[in-house]
């Protein structure tokens, strides 16, 4: 079983942090993948869902363009120009916008809802095989960075972290 | 001692890392520095107040004019034209005076303390990974290429995409670079002295607005300072009412010359809205029919109605840079790796992923760009604003010459591509002159940008990414590489 690296096992912090490090050293990032926005929509957010080629050993295919497509459609629910955007638009308007100062606007839910199916992805999908998806906001709206992962093997000794990894291992 | 990692590799192949958030206890080391937010180190050459909250151009004097013309207009106008009206014909016209002055307010400040839509600049990361992709296409040696574009296909239409040099990122369809704010702004209009701020994506319905509501408020107060002049002629002449009332003569000389160039440029927006166009598209010509008879706009929705709802009543983006974050120092403090690999909210910096995840890539983003940032383009900077003081946009030769983008026998060809000025082709000619100082200082660009991989000191993306790459990752030594210089010093003589 593919077990998350435990919280607080021990209740010596220092122990923890120190273990918890060793597993990171243990983790090193090997690269970055950048998946570009895809224009040929216009300037709405699209990304590309060309499968990167680096990606090939790590994940599969179906997954990965799922994830795209997913995170696609949210960003054209949040763009999408009709009947509720003109509605609040309308709205703001009329209220000089201050009404923005206890509403949110439906973007920027749309991007919580982002945020929050970027952490579940990670930590079902992409966590377990090593890789890690940022935020597309976080760069500017620009990429999907997925930052690949190589275990690294051995790194310096430290005394607790094979009872940590005793523990995580099946 | 990684007996047990080494097992769960072998079922599984790789360590999971771990999502969940760290503990609150992250820091053993206390923070020696107070935490700076994100603005106090933004690349571009933009204005600060109130913490962040308002962002505006480096030059706002053109800005204080603007504020204290309407001020002290509407202010004559209430004080002394108001009360003659509202006694002889109706007190409606104080109220709607009253309304439209603070709609006009509202929007202006709206429009000058927002974002425009800048694009934050790319992570070492991205540009390095763009400069390997280049170096594949071109094959190229090292020797900086021809300036860079990739062509897509939008709707039908195809568009070049521009590689900015200065951002380090291929800049989106309709997005440009300023000059004077040294930014890449999506969607970009123009920028506006008398707003002190680039006009982009997410303010452009603010300054339609304004000036739109800016119109209606001269053309009020133009009819009723006439009709306040004229009902008082009535009574006791033409020249004792000017006696009585010469704060009269000054609002209607004010609004005079401002109604037909606010008249004007809200007509010009009306039809550019309408057409779903930037003004630099517009003077550019890139969607005229005159350019070759499949020659379309590929962002019209195709129907009047349907441009302007979307350009008036669309969703508002949120503000891709953070101004308000907190800055995650990439001293080593942040190795507690947990934090790195964990936190992406949307509050956390990249940094923090960076810091974590390899502290050789902790290279600030800021100190590239500081290199590449303000020379080239200081020198423009005062031969341009002065140009175009007497009026408004209109015959302003604003926003951005080329930026760094293009090498010098190219530049002059930019330049007309560029400047987003409001229908005064004989402006165009200002450029040229104008573009030389520019074109030299785009030779040293070549030279700042760290192409070569690992021949820069600590600002080579290139050469992080390729030491990483290497394994050369002593996590022993992470803790000692505190100075950017000494990072930069070790990882030259690991490669």
């Amino acid at each position: 079983m593919q077990g998350l690296v435990p919280a607080a096992t021990d209740g010596n912090m220092a122990t923890e942090f120190h273990n918890l490090q060793e597993l990171r050293h243990s983790a090193s990032l090997a690269n970055k993948v950048f998946i570009q926005r895809d224009y040929s929509e216009g300037t709405t957010c699209r990304f590309q869902t060309k499968f990167p080629s680096e990606l090939e050993s790590r994940i599969e295919r179906t997954l990965f363009e799922d994830t795209v497509k997913t995170l696609n459609n949210y960003y054209a629910e949040a763009e999408k120009i009709g009947g509720q955007s003109y509605l609040e638009g309308c709205l703001a308007c009329a209220t000089a916008y201050l009404i923005f100062l206890c509403m949110e606007t439906r973007y920027e839910k749309v991007l919580k809802k982002i945020a929050k199916y970027i952490q579940e992805q990670n930590e079902k999908i992409y966590a377990p095989r090593g890789l890690l998806i940022t935020d597309p906001i976080e760069r500017g709206m620009r990429v999907i960075e997925i930052s690949i992962y190589e275990d690294r093997g051995s790194s310096g000794s430290s005394s607790g972290s094979s009872s940590v990894s005793g523990s995580t291992a099946r | 001692m990684h007996l047990g990692v080494s097992e769960s590799m072998r079922e599984c192949e790789y360590s999971q890392i771990s999502t969940r958030s760290s503990t609150p206890m992250e820091t053993p080391y206390k923070k020696r520095t107070p935490k700076k937010r994100k603005w106090e180190s933004f690349p571009g050459r933009n204005k600060f107040y109130c913490d962040g909250r308002i962002m505006m151009a480096k030059q706002t004097g053109v800005f204080y004019l603007t504020l204290v013309l309407i001020l002290v207009t509407c202010g004559l106008f209430f004080t002394f034209d108001c009360p003659f009206l509202a006694l002889r014909l109706t007190p409606v016209i104080p109220v709607i005076g009253g309304v439209l002055f603070v709609f006009v307010l509202g929007t202006l400040l709206r429009t000058s303390f927002s974002d425009p839509g800048v694009l934050p600049r790319a992570t070492p990361d991205e540009a390095a990974d763009l400069e390997r992709q280049i170096d594949v296409a071109n094959g190229s040696t090292g020797y900086r290429p021809p300036p860079r574009t990739k062509e897509v296909v939008i709707n039908g239409q195809t568009v070049k995409l521009k590689y900015c040099f200065t951002c380090k990122i291929f800049r989106p369809p309709r997005a440009s670079h300023c000059s004077l704010c040294d930014n890449c702004v999506e969607r970009f209009d123009h920028h506006c002295p008398w707003v002190g701020n680039c006009v982009g994506r997410r303010n452009y319905r603010f300054f339609y607005m304004f000036i739109l509501s800016l119109s209606f408020l001269t053309i009020f107060i133009f009819a009723f300072v006439i009709t306040h002049i004229i009902l008082r002629s009535h009574q006791s002449g033409f020249l004792n009412a000017l006696k009585d009332s010469p704060a009269s003569v000054l609002e209607v000389v004010v609004c005079f010359f401002s109604v037909w160039s606010i008249v004007g440029l809200s007509g010009f927006h009306t039809y550019l809205i309408s057409s779903n166009q930037t003004t630099n598209e517009d003077i550019k010509g890139s969607w005229s029919s005159k350019r070759g008879k499949d020659n379309y706009n590929p962002y019209s929705h195709g129907n009047i109605f349907t441009n302007c709802c979307a350009a008036l009543c669309g969703p508002l983006p949120p503000s891709l840079i953070d101004r308000r974050g907190y800055v995650q120092s990439d001293t080593p403090q942040m190795a507690p790796p947990t934090n790195g690999i964990t936190m992406y909210g949307a509050t956390q910096s990249q940094q923090s992923h960076m810091a974590a995840a390899t502290p050789l890539l902790q290279q600030q983003s800021s100190e590239p760009v500081i290199l590449t940032g303000s020379p080239e383009n200081g020198g423009s900077l005062p031969g341009r604003t002065s140009l175009g003081l007497g009026g408004p946009c209109t015959s302003l030769p604003l926003g951005q010459p080329t930026p760094p983008t293009s090498t010098p026998s190219l530049s002059i060809h930019e330049a007309t591509d560029m400047l987003p000025i409001h229908g005064h082709g004989h402006t165009l000619n200002h450029s040229h002159p104008l573009q030389e100082p520019i074109a030299h200082h785009h030779f040293l660009t070549p030279e700042e940008v760290p192409s070569p991989p690992g021949m820069l000191p600590c600002g080579s993306p290139l050469g992080h990414s390729h030491t990483v790459q290497a394994g050369f990752y002593n996590p022993a030594s992470q803790d000692s590489l505190h100075e950017d210089s000494v990072r930069g010093l070790v990882k030259l003589s690991s490669v």
